[in-house]
């Protein structure tokens, strides 16, 4: 199906991986050179030492791209040593295109809470290989990871996040919400997030389900949230919209958020599957649909794919609960996100839709356990969704950034005086928006 | 986990409502299902024609003439020569439930091969609640093997009460004329094993052919307008009373599911005909639909018969200016209300009128 990459493409995306222990880069055939100079680009991993590598080789056409590019080192009172280089905004991505580095507009990106990744990472290898993921690992894990070879990866840790955000900022990457840094550190347009204790699940012909390519395919066909089909997906193959269906809302919007479901291990909150210890799910529902506009949902962070151009800063780790954990039961940063999601999509016209694709989510976790912590989450939802049900954005806010800050303002005022975990969220959310701004500028090439 | 109550088969509480025109012999696949039911025929068409029902069913079945005999000058709001006819059959109804089929349409297998039964999962989805204020991304929530995910807030998982199961075809699919002109050959395959709340605020497009409601919660709301003889159009009857029972439903605070159970339409409708039925439709639902989405009923209207004439005030002021057939619509909408607080007063025991009851 998918071709697997090739001997040399492996050993550049090697060389990126390696490329702060390269002292001399001059023994590379020149095409090669050019091809690893845009992977660094691209990958956000040019720092200044590393560019003054390249020009060192003396080599005609990476000095003429480093000056087509205006590449130049920028300094940045906030950030330390290893700073991104910021590119002229007047880059032509069309010549970029004509040097042939566009491979894939997708990112994955893993949050990394287990160290260990093998098992996760080879299961995830046919569907993942052809693409780059970006790992975060969770700064509050103290070993190292352990990732197989043969993938396209950059890695974040700890340190690396510090050095972007600072050691005391408001954002706090740690347990689920470190893949927040992978989606800020992306350049990409589309991104898939699974989480890590999560496998391919099989459908109802038992063939194994590329969830990647389910993602995709939902983000970039048509969402239809105002109007319901009866059929569900009308862009799927074997249906279409049907009768009654209003011909002028046929053509559908933009899908900006794409929610997959799990097999075995449901996402249920910790009283549910305490409950029902024995419960899984193994109904598989051969269905996407729209999620219909001012229509609120439980977005569930376990298997998503977004946009990152339409809504890249809508999704954000702001909502941290007092005794949050390392089991998706123990937190509801993604249902708050998810929820804000929604609320800006609905603002500016873009889909949200919900169903294929499944993973198979491993057993984990001890629902009693996580219950005799943590109640917050749940008693919160009752105030929170309300809220998400009657917020309305002004015409003024037209981009995702714009929306999240009014969002922050709303909920400073309206849910601020009843738990200061809104009062940091709103807080968190408004520093979220500066620091996506800051660095995506000095990341994205412009188009 | 305890064993799972068998769905109770409310034999004396649900009636099926079937239009035809030409004969019930569909009704053979169905008869290990609807035997224990109660029918109410409807026929349309040429009154003189004799339908054959086969043996071993309780029915009562109307002709035209039986129609005006019952209704008089109310008659005008059932339509002549259109299966929206059937409306007439939830109006004389006594039970608490209705369930609607076509006459093309047949059992239907599951994927693993076994036979649906319609009727059961249609009261299943009936006697449960609904959903409507927040989306469970496992679909409904009071399904064996599922429940509600991970930040549905518990104050909303008691439901409202659900008023309409609208089920979805095999086969051949509910497609408007110009789709069917495009993909003639296009069948529905796709087995989704789901049932969900249509969300409040959402319209959708409810087909006739396979639908089930609870008639004492939302009966009125489902006339089935004026179409086919003498009508400009047809084929968007089962539409309009779905977005007149959604907007009503909305109000209410009642739920509608679609999804499951699957039957077998067995017969494709000749596209070209079709095309001439739906073609005003076609052009008329571009203002209709924003009609009804913004449709707003006062909270003085609590019952479904107040919010119908409510709306029917709406139709008139709003759509006769699309076409003069809406002011039509609208007074016969009253006339249909009318028609049905006659023949179901509250509090009397109701009268039998039928023609043809089998012995």
């Amino acid at each position: 199906m998918r071709k697997p990459p090739t001997l040399v493409s492996l050993a550049i995306d090697t060389a990126l991986l390696n490329l702060s222990h390269i002292s001399d880069l001059s023994f590379l055939p020149e095409h090669i050179l050019l091809d690893l100079f845009l992977r660094t680009l691209r990958a956000g991993k040019l720092t200044e030492k590393i560019l003054k590598l390249f020009v060192a080789t003396g080599k005609d056409e990476v000095l003429s791209l480093i000056s087509e590019l205006n590449i130049q080192p920028v300094l940045t009172p906030e950030y330390k040593s290893n700073f991104c280089l910021r590119l002229s905004a007047s880059l032509n991505v069309g010549k970029m295109a004509q040097v042939n580095i566009r491979d894939d507009e997708v990112d994955i990106v893993i949050g990394a809470l287990h160290s260990d990744l093998t098992s996760f990472m080879e299961e995830w290898r046919a569907v993942f290989s052809r693409f780059h993921l970006i790992i975060v690992k969770d700064p509050d894990l103290k070993e190292d990871l352990k990732i197989p070879g043969g993938f396209n990866l950059d890695i974040y840790k700890r340190s690396d996040i510090e050095h972007v955000v600072g050691s005391s900022s408001t954002v706090v990457f740690s347990g689920y919400s470190c893949r927040y840094f992978g989606y800020l550190m992306s350049c990409k347009k589309y991104i898939v997030s699974i989480d890590d204790d999560c496998i391919p699940a099989k459908d109802d012909m038992g063939e194994l389900i590329d969830a990647v390519a389910q993602h995709i395919t939902n983000l970039t066909t048509p969402a239809t949230p105002f109007f319901f089909n009866t059929l569900y997906d009308p862009f799927r193959k074997g249906a279409d919209f049907v009768r009654g269906y209003p011909f002028s809302l046929r053509s559908g919007v933009h899908c900006a958020l794409s929610c997959g479901l799990w097999l075995n291990l449901a996402d249920y909150d910790a009283p549910t599957q305490a409950l029902k210890p024995g419960q899984r799910n193994s109904r598989f529902v051969d269905a996407v649909l729209s999620v219909p506009v001012r229509v609120m949902l439980p977005v569930s962070g376990i298997n998503i794919g977004f946009d990152r151009e339409l809504v890249g800063p809508a999704l954000l780790p702001a909502f941290r609960l007092a005794k949050e954990g390392k089991f998706r039961w123990e937190t509801v940063e993604d249902i708050w996100s998810g929820m804000c999601v929604k609320v800006i999509c609905d603002h500016l016209g873009f889909g949200v839709k919900s169903g294929l694709p499944y993973v198979w989510r491993k057993e984990r976790g001890d629902a009693v356990e996580s219950l005799k912590k943590e109640w917050e989450g749940i008693k919160m939802m009752e105030e929170v969704v309300p809220f998400f049900q009657s917020m309305r954005l002004s015409q003024a806010a037209v981009t995702a950034e714009d929306c999240v800050i009014e969002m922050a303002a709303a909920v400073k005022e309206r849910l601020g005086p009843l738990d200061p975990t809104f009062a940091r969220a709103a807080e968190t959310m408004v520093e979220w928006v500066r620091l996506w701004k800051v660095v995506t500028a000095q990341m994205s090439i412009a188009a | 986990m305890a064993g799972i109550a068998p769905t109770p088969v409310l034999k004396d509480e649900l009636d099926i409502v079937i239009p035809t025109i030409r004969n019930l012999d569909f009704l053979e696949m169905w008869r290990p299902f609807f035997q224990p039911y109660h029918l109410i025929i409807v026929q349309d068409g040429d009154p003189s024609k004799i339908i054959k029902v086969p043996e071993g069913f309780d029915y009562e079945l109307y002709n035209r003439n039986d129609i005006n005999r019952i209704l008089g000058p109310k008659a005008s709001c059932i339509s002549f020569k259109d299966s929206a006819c059937r409306c007439f059959g939830y109006m004389v109804s006594k039970k608490k439930y209705i369930y609607t089929i076509d006459d093309d349409c047949f059992v239907a297998k599951d994927p693993s091969g076994k036979d649906i039964n319609a009727l059961e999962q249609h009261i299943k989805n009936l006697l449960s609640p609904a959903t409507p204020y927040f989306f469970n991304t496992l679909y409904d929530p009071y399904r064996d093997g599922t429940d509600f995910v991970r930040g549905y807030p518990f104050s909303l998982r008691e439901g409202v009460s659900t008023a309409v199961s609208h089920g979805l075809w095999l086969n051949i699919p509910d497609y408007d004329a110009p789709t069917q002109l495009v993909k003639p050959r296009e069948r529905n395959t796709r087995y989704v094993d789901a049932v969900m709340t249509i969300p409040k605020g959402t319209l959708f497009p409810m087909c006739g052919m396979n639908l089930a409601f609870n008639r004492e919660l939302i009966g009125p709301a489902m006339y089935f307008g004026l179409m086919g003889d003498g009508q400009p159009i047809g084929r968007y009857d089962d539409m309009w009373a779905g977005w007149c029972t959604k907007v009503i439903c909305d109000h209410l605070g009642l739920g509608i599911k679609t999804g499951l159970p699957y039957i077998w339409h067995s017969k494709a409708s000749n596209p070209f005909v079709n095309l001439k039925k739906e073609y005003k439709g076609i052009y008329w639902q571009e203002e209709i639909i924003p009609f009804f989405q913004s449709a707003s009923l006062p909270k003085e209207c609590t019952t479904v018969q107040q919010c119908y004439i409510e709306l029917s005030k709406q139709v008139k002021a709003k759509l006769a200016n699309v076409d003069p057939y809406f002011t039509k619509l609208a007074d016969a909408m009253v006339t249909w209300i009318e028609a049905w607080d006659e023949l179901n007063p509250s509090g009397e025991a109701p009268v039998e009128k039928s023609n043809g009851k089998a012995k």
